[in-house]
């Protein structure tokens, strides 16, 4: 679980950590770090978990697109692969869209707003297994904000962000939430 | 919180579109390499047939395989039922067994009720067709088919011809439709028309040739001659020439009107082959349909810590059906 659902505890004390423009420089930068890793965008595919790294991964092949070539873009929902299914009712289901000519020995690069526990991350590793066979497999993330449970680190990251379990890490996209921030608050253990 | 899948008036709205929606994205997972999802790993589906079903049965088979449940199939052919074991004395074997889903099919309307409210079992009922009674599931399945072809059912006309009497099919459909804002007509001879169809929440005809024009969707039901004890009509010609649908009657309709069936079809009874195997008919991708939604409601049943259906607190204040 990335962030909070909005029906979950409220956080209180938010502030915000990362502005519009924090966000859009994080982007571009991994954006330039995908292409300058992969020598270029022949190969990369992105993919982004529902539902904000979908929209953070639109927003890194429009400016991949913007520098070198468009890159094939698609969507990876991961709920029937999650480990935490039956802690809670059975939910609705995201879309899964992959690009027309699929992943088979492309380089995925999931694409995911927050990266805490792993085990999204866990979770979109099987889902892709059953899809195809990646040549490799990247993370980006726009924020990490550690607390690892499984052994699983993201290759680029928009934003180091140290927390505590505590604590409570929003990312707001303009797309969904009318401005793009990152927001830190304080969630009571009750 | 809804645990069984009982009848089709058992779904509001919210539920029925959620199945729906929820059907769609497992739909894609009949183009892709691994036809497998691993969210019912662990758990048991027994699939409980009293009554004979090709579709039915393997669709769920398939549903519940997809979902990388393990599957029991039982059927009262060549199993204790035949040495006169009762209903209840078979649930306490399967609940032994620890089934998390017991999928019925059964003559009697109103076995399933009773299997899931009587304290047999633990787990999910899900009803695949009670006698006359229903088929919630066929219903969703219907209900998808058009929905792919036709987009939102709201104020879509849909006609559904013949043996209403004898059909769980045309009930669960009526009631699920209607839910979803679809307006329904029954087109049947009166013979063929159960005791309180006015009640029901939709319209009666007995003339197919002036509701044929007006529908967007025209599902023609199996005349289930296995239980028929009587002469409900004079003779198969009659009703063909009166209630089947013919190349004929199918010029009648609207270019972008579909056929449906439920089947097994009576080629040369309620549908001729032509018909059956035309462009506009969509009989095939029925059957292929009934995987995605049964994939959707076992999902909706057993993926979670307790069901997803009848679980959404807006339904409370929402308008009854």
């Amino acid at each position: 679980m990335t962030t909070a659902p909005p029906s979950g505890p409220q956080a209180r004390d938010v502030r915000e950590v990362l502005d519009a423009d924090d966000v859009h420089r994080a982007l571009t930068r991994v954006a330039h770090e995908i292409l300058e890793r992969n020598k270029g965008a022949s190969e990369v595919v992105l993919l982004g978990i529902p539902t904000r790294g979908v929209d953070l991964a639109r927003r890194l092949a429009d400016r991949i697109a913007a520098v070198e070539a468009p890159v094939p873009l698609g969507s990876l929902d991961i709920t029937m692969y999650r480990d935490d299914l039956r802690l809670k009712p059975a939910r609705a289901l995201e879309r899964t869209e992959l690009p027309a000519d699929g992943i088979d020995g492309r380089v995925v690069v999931l694409v995911d707003d927050v990266l805490f526990s792993g085990r999204t991350v866990r979770a979109a590793l099987d889902a892709l297994g059953d899809l195809g066979r990646p040549r490799a497999v990247q993370l980006a993330v726009l924020v990490d904000r550690g607390h690892r449970e499984l052994p699983i680190r993201a290759d680029y990251v928009g934003k180091n962000l140290p927390t505590s379990l505590r604590e409570n890490v929003r990312v707001l996209v303009s797309e969904r939430d009318g401005r793009d921030a990152v927001l830190l608050g304080t969630v009571d253990q009750t | 919180m809804r645990k069984h899948l009982l009848s089709a008036a058992d779904l509001t709205r919210d539920d029925a579109l959620l199945v729906l929606d929820t059907a769609e994205e497992l739909a894609q997972l009949a183009d892709r390499p691994v036809k497998k999802l691993p969210t019912l790993r662990g758990r048991t589906v027994v699939n409980l047939f009293f009554e004979d079903s090709t579709r039915t049965r393997i669709s769920f088979e398939a549903a519940a395989k997809r979902l990388s449940a393990d599957v029991i199939n039982f059927s009262a052919k060549g199993s204790s039922v035949s040495k006169g074991e009762s209903l209840k004395d078979t649930a306490l074997t399967l609940e032994a067994m620890g089934a998390d889903a017991v999928v019925i099919r059964h003559p009697a309307s109103g076995a399933p009720h009773t299997l899931a409210n009587s304290g047999w079992i633990q787990g999910s009922v899900v009803n695949a067709g009670d006698g006359t009674h229903e088929h919630p599931t066929q219903a969703l399945l219907d209900a998808f088919t058009m929905r792919r072809h036709l987009g939102e059912l709201d104020g879509r006309r849909i006609t559904v011809v013949g043996d209403v009497l004898h059909s769980r099919v045309a009930r669960s459909n009526v009631l699920l439709l209607s839910t979803l804002g679809a307006r329904v007509t029954l087109v049947a001879p009166p013979t063929l028309l159960p005791v309180g169809v006015g009640t029901w929440p939709c319209d009666v005809s007995y003339d197919l040739d002036a509701a044929l024009p007006k529908s967007d969707a025209v599902m023609m039901l199996r005349v289930q001659r296995e239980r028929m004890n009587a002469a409900f009509f004079p003779s198969a010609r009659e009703y063909a020439r009166r209630y089947g649908l013919d190349a004929e009657r199918m010029g009648t309709l609207d270019d972008r009107t579909i056929v449906m069936h439920p089947g097994p079809m009576n080629r040369g009874l309620e549908i001729t082959a032509q018909v059956a195997d035309s462009t506009r008919s969509v009989i095939v991708e029925q059957v292929a349909n009934g995987v995605s939604v049964r994939m959707a409601v076992l999902y909706l049943l057993l993926g979670g810590s307790e069901s997803a259906l009848g679980a959404l607190p807006s339904e409370a204040e929402g308008v009854p059906a």
